[in-house]
């Protein structure tokens, strides 16, 4: 879904978002409330600058308007792959940008993401997946990296990685496996309003990640896991 | 001496550690190993690639952890992931000294992909959670491997980072970035770029480490020791002076014209480095010398 169809639908015509390049801003009021919207655009690789550029965001909320939600909008190819980024510690930045939205959750801020339309591993990983929860539109696309070039790096047969992927969301590309992992708390379809409602109001501030995924039959083992460490003699 | 890079994870917990004093959680005898690679018809590992347990450092109690970098680079998948985790939450609720995580990884690891991406999220939010609750995390890089991907981030979130020279910090692998955007991009077989653009000198001068020492598993140790109280609360004010250093480190090469020079020596300039194009030939205590800041 393009963005401006998106906030137009969850805020009105009227929602003052602004675009600036890949980066979207805006102060937006949604049931009378004001809520920090913070995005990326045009499947935005993201690198040290546009990673700071959140961050500054973040921060200025945390400072500024103290326990003002937070809504990330994402839509990324993944982190900008450039020797420039790694000589610039774009991990560093990365997790500059984790730290920022961390401490605005910690200061009681509801931090909550939104896959709208791709997201990949370096570039959701210190966005949505950092916040309290993170959500999707049903025709969002998530993953790690393509069947075809996972099947190159791996040396596994490309015919297997897509059968497999059938049957075991471990694999495959796509939302509902992220939901069933417990990544995806839920799909918002329908009234995208609702939708935010209900997640401002109900959104866990604690990782219920792992247990979810054992719950939803995607992830089994990462909860019994964990537990079995704290439980070792 | 004694190579930290040429060990494996298991040795470097015997030589880092106080003798004998390692107790593991989760053990290779328990066989917690990953569903998912014997699916594929991959070997697996009977700790998937990760030691987590308490020990002793110079008669302190800690929680460590070591990645396998030999086992898949030391990618995380799901069972790899949760140990971390569990190692993090039980770090919360017992309260030692500090957590070691000597960290050797290529990021998450692609056989398990979704589930090692959702897994290193949780390592990053569980070892937030440790840091705030003002325990120490030293995290210790000096694997052949590097730290890489996703670790490279959760690495840049502890309070503490010590890295050999030979190691390497980074986010994508040079080879990534080549299939990427082309051997003129950035050459993976030039062995010295790939230094200067991810290796510890590099990571030292730029302040993304805190420590720098020789590939000697005692340096690390006596590094380590000397970190163990070392805790960086993360505040707003924190991550202000944070937010200040990178936005000046983004535009320090913006007036400089860097075709065919060596944009790394041309970075270190900008931060203050005299002679930055003998960094690397220089001696790790020489360089330790270099630091402005």
């Amino acid at each position: 879904m393009q963005w401006n169809s998106l906030v137009t639908q969850l805020f009105g015509p009227y929602h003052g978002m602004r675009e600036d390049g890949d980066f979207l801003q805006g102060e937006v009021i949604f049931d009378g409330e004001p809520i920090a919207v913070i995005g990326t655009t045009n499947h935005a690789p993201i690198g040290v600058r546009l990673a700071l550029a959140q961050a500054r965001v973040v921060l200025d909320t945390v400072a500024q308007h103290p326990g003002r939600p937070t809504l990330l909008l994402i839509d990324t190819q993944g982190q900008q792959l450039r020797r420039r980024d790694e000589l610039l510690g774009i991990n560093r930045a990365m997790a500059h940008l984790g730290a920022s939205i961390d401490l605005a959750r910690r200061r009681g801020h509801r931090v909550i993401g939104l896959v709208y339309d791709q997201a990949l591993s370096g570039g959701f990983i210190t966005s949505g997946l950092i916040a309290d929860a993170c959500y999707a539109l049903p025709d969002a696309e998530i993953r790690v990296m393509r069947i075809p070039a996972m099947a190159r790096v791996t040396k596994l047969p490309e015919e297997k990685l897509t059968a497999l992927s059938q049957s075991n969301p471990v694999f495959a590309p796509g939302v509902q496996n992220y939901v069933a992992m417990g990544g995806v708390r839920a799909l918002w379809r329908g009234d995208l309003q609702a939708c935010l409602r209900e997640a401002l109001a109900h959104t866990p501030t604690d990782d219920r990640r792992a247990r979810d995924g054992a719950e939803r039959g995607g992830r089994r083992l990462a909860a019994a896991v964990v537990q079995r460490v704290l439980d070792a003699a | 001496m004694i190579s930290y890079a040429e060990c494996s994870a298991r040795e470097r917990l015997a030589l880092l550690l106080d003798p004998g004093s390692f107790h593991e959680w989760l053990p290779p005898s328990e066989r917690v190993m990953s569903p998912h690679l014997a699916q594929l018809g991959v070997p697996s590992a009977f700790d998937d690639g990760v030691a987590v347990g308490r020990a002793m450092l110079d008669g302190r109690s800690v929680f460590v952890a070591a990645q396998e970098g030999a086992f898949m680079g030391g990618g995380v998948g799901e069972v790899h992931g949760a140990k971390l985790v569990g190692l993090l939450q039980r770090a919360l609720r017992d309260r030692p000294a500090a957590v070691l995580l000597l960290a050797e990884s290529g990021g998450v690891r692609l056989h398990e992909a979704n589930a090692g991406l959702i897994a290193v999220s949780e390592v990053m939010r569980s070892l937030l959670d440790v840091r705030a609750a003002g325990i120490p995390v030293l995290v210790l890089i000096g694997g052949a491997n590097g730290c890489f991907g996703g670790m490279g981030i959760v690495a840049r979130c502890a309070d503490y980072i010590v890295m050999s020279d030979v190691g390497r910090l980074a986010m994508s692998g040079p080879e990534v970035i080549e299939a990427s955007h082309g051997v003129d991009e950035f050459d993976s077989r030039d062995r010295a770029l790939v230094w200067r653009t991810t290796g510890g000198k590099h990571r030292w001068l730029t302040g993304d480490c805190d420590a720098l020492v020789e590939d000697d598993v005692a340096a690390f140790r006596a590094a380590a020791i000397a970190a163990i109280d070392v805790s960086k609360p993360l505040t707003l004010e924190a991550l202000e002076q944070e937010h200040a250093l990178l936005t000046k480190r983004l535009h320090a090469l913006d007036t400089i014209d860097t075709t065919d020079r060596d944009e790394a020596a041309l970075l270190w300039s900008a931060l203050g480095i005299a002679d930055a194009r003998q960094v690397p030939e220089l001696s790790v205590e020489a360089v330790r010398a270099l630091r402005t800041a």
